[in-house]
């Protein structure tokens, strides 16, 4: 069973990652570039600062994500899902708009400070401790902490003992997400950190497109890959190892106590503003293209001319359905894809490992050398594919695989092994008694995960810059390209399409979420 | 219901990998030539007058052509090196003269490119901002250092952004390979501030853009700036706000050429000339900004009246801008960054 699910999953990676990776690799590494490169005076500077802001922002990202995490899975309250959908928004705009937005909003003195990338990555990932240990948190049962309450615990001793050591795995999971994410941040780091801080992703990418040094970003590429390779086996490990299995069941409940109806609602409205700051600025800005307020930018969003025999070339309409599409296709994917991984994953116990940390590599290999890999492999028949359409969303679906199986497999290794056991003995099959024990269960951490998959679409910028595109570019395309320009009225333009992304963005992932709670009332 | 699903989930895996089996088709059609073009990606690809003349080239000559965007120039000339011979388009527009010595090295092009257009980067500054302080805006390099200047101008690191490397080259041209260090060291010293890219530079430092917060009042951006922001002002204005330091300039030109390894050379050679000649060329200042290769083309009114083309700019040769590019990129970030 286990090699039949893996098949896919095994297929698509080495065809789309480890093909690609290794035709780049094998044209362009010399030895000669592999100790140049390696023996470069500034490398230690950037390794440095690559590694110790990902713990930190990491570390910032768990502590503060925390609270937020806790009360969305925990309780009950009017606007839960738009909430909950309002705090992964960030994670899916793109980098240069929200970055551009926080310029806007951080005190001059913080510009071109590590301090600024923190708190810019603290900011972005804090829906994926949201998401991947919310998912968790939402199937510990409450008997078991409501009896942990009666024996006396008080609710610190409750955490402590009781829901962080269950958490752990899902924390993990959460934890070694991020640190992937801001160990190769690129937009925020640019954007914020100033030319002094500077990211081995930022380093491959200077090399490979305006130095013309492939070779040396091929190196850094492999140096990369393999501190997160190492990285990620380290804490899949971990991940195993506290798993501890429970039953499922219905966790949720309004805020009843006191104190409870204090402090839930103001974690909620303190998360919101957090996160609604920005994008306050961002919906300001569309409306002030000059010195003053106007509607300008949003009555030409649409218009064929902004001025009689000037156009920008930007549709917003038919960007919306591009980004729309490459949505779908992607989410199809990584849906189909991650689920059947986790599954492949969660019945391996053992070998598993190999296909998790292996589905995450391409999270952490940079864009750049995953698209000029794509370039150089996909170049001749029966594989001259460079110039399909469907590369961007496939190279999406890359990105997006490893959060469906890192809300999927957690789920899936709680649940008790004894389950599967009970049921065949009660005479199912061992077909249908795996289907009924643990396929049944994914479709709701499923659901969230495919959510997520879509929103990382509609907000990727990175690969798809990279792949060479025709037709109508995508939102976050076309937003750079407005953005990129002299001239009042394209920049409000592209803050105004920022602002519809977002609103788009935030109708998906309240839309998938509502599947999500329809699904665990019903089963 | 869920096994509904399930059967779903299997479908599509077994379609995807069908999709994925019998993706491309071929599309070698007889008859009328259908060629790509390949450029960066502020070239746009649907809706403005350039697509429109190349509608009208495909209508006259039976040649279709399709733009794909590729990255940015840098971007762009990196793929076409890596996939010379057996390129992604038939014609490539865009590649400038600091990468096009580059771009010959990597044998992308079948015969020379043709130059389509032309450029200059210069220190811009805020009209409003020099009047409200009394102070004469600056005009030559050499003002940039001066006391009365200090802690004004904001440009960009020459690594991350093309028009921060053409200022680089403007001052390496100006002083020399011996010389451009010191005043580099003089202009840190006289308190410039260094950004990543001309959008951070343009729009959150510098004061004269419309809505910005920016409060550096010279900025490294183009000649083609202030029309730009005549252009797209809202509401409407008459004057510039931003004028242009004219002794500053770097000028950057800008090639055309056909793919070495295209199926139709003589087509794409035919579109090569169609992209330098009068019809295509009027179309470039209103869409990309740029002046136009050809002196018989009329310019637009913004253009004239709110664009000088700087009489004497600072050029240098692409081969050796090729040869010392990363050379002076890295000595810049040692007297900059320390």
């Amino acid at each position: 069973m286990v090699p039949a699910l893996a098949a896919l999953p095994l297929a698509g990676l080495l065809l789309f990652y480890a093909w690609p990776l290794g035709t780049l690799l094998a044209r362009v590494l010399r030895p000669a570039s592999v100790s140049d490169v390696l023996g470069s005076p500034g490398l230690g500077r950037v390794l440095w600062f690559t590694a110790w802001q990902a713990l930190v922002s990491t570390a910032a990202t768990l502590a503060i994500g925390f609270a937020p995490a806790y009360v969305l899975a925990r309780y009950r309250f009017p606007g839960r899902r738009l909430t909950l959908a309002i705090v992964t928004v960030p994670f899916m705009l793109p980098t240069v708009v929200v970055g551009a937005a926080f310029l806007a909003l951080l005190p001059d003195r913080l510009h071109d400070t590590a301090f600024a990338v923190v708190i810019a990555h603290v900011f972005f990932n804090v829906a994926v401790m949201v998401r991947l240990v919310g998912a968790m948190w939402a199937v510990i049962p409450t008997d078991l902490t409501a009896a942990a309450r009666t024996l006396g615990a008080s609710p610190v001793q409750v955490l402590r003992h009781v829901v962080l050591p269950l958490m752990r795995p899902a924390l993990w999971a959460a934890a070694s997400v991020v640190f992937l994410f801001t160990f190769t941040s690129f937009g925020v780091v640019k954007l914020l950190g100033g030319p002094a801080n500077t990211t081995l992703e930022v380093e491959i990418a200077r090399r490979a497109t305006t130095l013309g040094d492939i070779d040396g970003a091929a190196v850094l590429s492999v140096l990369q890959v393999v501190v997160l390779g190492a990285v990620v086996w380290w804490s899949a490990r971990w991940q195993r190892r506290a798993a501890t299995a429970f039953a499922g069941g219905r966790t949720q409940r309004r805020a009843r106590s006191r104190s409870e109806r204090r402090w839930v609602p103001a974690v909620v409205v303190f998360t919101l503003a957090a996160m609604l700051a920005p994008i306050g600025a961002m919906v300001a800005r569309s409306f002030r293209p000059g010195d003053r307020w106007s509607l300008t930018a949003w009555r030409t969003l649409g218009a064929d001319e902004i001025r009689p025999g000037i156009s920008l070339g930007v549709d917003p309409l038919a960007s919306l359905l591009v980004s729309l599409r490459y949505a779908m296709v992607a989410m199809v994917i990584s849906a189909v894809v991650g689920g059947l991984a986790a599954l492949a994953i969660g019945a391996a116990r053992r070998h598993g490992r190999l296909l998790d940390v292996g589905l995450m590599l391409p999270l952490g290999t940079s864009a750049v050398t995953i698209g000029l890999g794509m370039l150089i492999t996909f170049d001749t028949d029966p594989v001259d594919w460079r110039a399909e359409w469907w590369l961007v969303p496939l190279g999406h679906a890359l990105v997006a695989i490893p959060f469906v199986v890192r809300s999927v497999v957690p789920v899936l290794r709680a649940i008790p092994a004894d389950q599967r056991a009970a049921a065949t003995t009660l005479g199912a099959s061992p077909l249908r008694a795996w289907y009924e024990v643990e396929v049944r269960r994914t479709w709701r951490p499923l659901a969230a995960g495919a959510g997520f998959a879509a929103a990382i679409s509609l907000g990727e910028f990175g690969a798809t810059t990279f792949l060479t595109r025709a037709g109508r570019d995508s939102m976050p395309i076309a937003i750079d390209h407005l953005l990129g320009r002299t001239g009042d009225v394209p920049r409000a333009q592209a803050f105004a399409l920022a602002v519809v992304l977002f609103a788009l963005t935030s109708a998906i992932i309240a839309v998938a979420d509502r599947e999500e709670v329809l699904d665990a009332r019903g089963s | 219901m869920n096994r509904w699903i399930a059967v779903t989930m299997t479908a599509t895996a077994v379609a995807m990998t069908g999709l994925v089996s019998c993706g491309s088709d071929g599309g070698s059609a007889a008859g009328p030539v259908n060629l790509t073009l390949v450029a960066y990606d502020s070239f746009p690809k649907e809706g403005t007058p350039l697509n429109d003349a190349l509608d009208a080239f495909a209508a006259d000559t039976g040649i279709a052509v399709d733009v794909v965007t590729a990255g940015d120039t840098g971007t762009m000339v990196s793929k076409a090196v890596l996939t010379a011979g057996n390129p992604e388009g038939d014609v490539m527009w865009g590649v400038d003269n600091t990468l096009l010595s580059a771009a010959q090295d990597g044998e992308i092009f079948e015969g020379d490119p043709t130059q389509v257009d032309f450029g200059d980067v210069c220190v811009n500054y805020d009209i409003d901002w020099f009047v409200d302080n009394g102070i004469e805006p600056p005009s030559t390099l050499d003002d940039l250092t001066r006391p009365e200047y200090a802690n004004l101008l904001v440009v960009q690191d020459p690594s991350t952004s093309s028009p921060g490397l053409a200022f680089l080259l403007a001052t390496v041209a100006k002083y020399g390979d011996d010389g451009w260090q010191q005043y580099w060291t003089d202009l840190t010293a006289n308190g410039v501030t260094v950004v990543d890219s001309w959008e951070t530079a343009y729009y959150e430092q510098f004061s004269g853009a419309g809505g910005s917060a920016g409060t550096k009042p010279l900025v490294v951006s183009y000649a083609s700036s202030p029309p730009a922001e005549v252009v797209f002002a809202d509401p409407p204005v008459d004057t510039a706000p931003t004028g242009v330091a004219n002794a500053t300039c770097f000028r950057q030109l800008e090639y055309a050429g056909v793919l070495r390894g295209t199926d139709h050379p003589d087509a794409a050679a035919q579109l090569v000339q169609f992209l330098a000649s009068e019809p295509f060329q009027k179309e470039l200042p209103l869409t990309l900004f740029v002046y136009p290769v050809d002196p018989n083309v009329v310019l637009p009114e913004v253009f004239t009246k709110f664009a000088a083309v700087p009489t004497d700019p600072f050029t240098m040769e692409s081969d050796r801008i090729d040869a010392n590019r990363r050379q002076w990129q890295e000595q810049w970030a040692e007297i900059v960054q320390r």
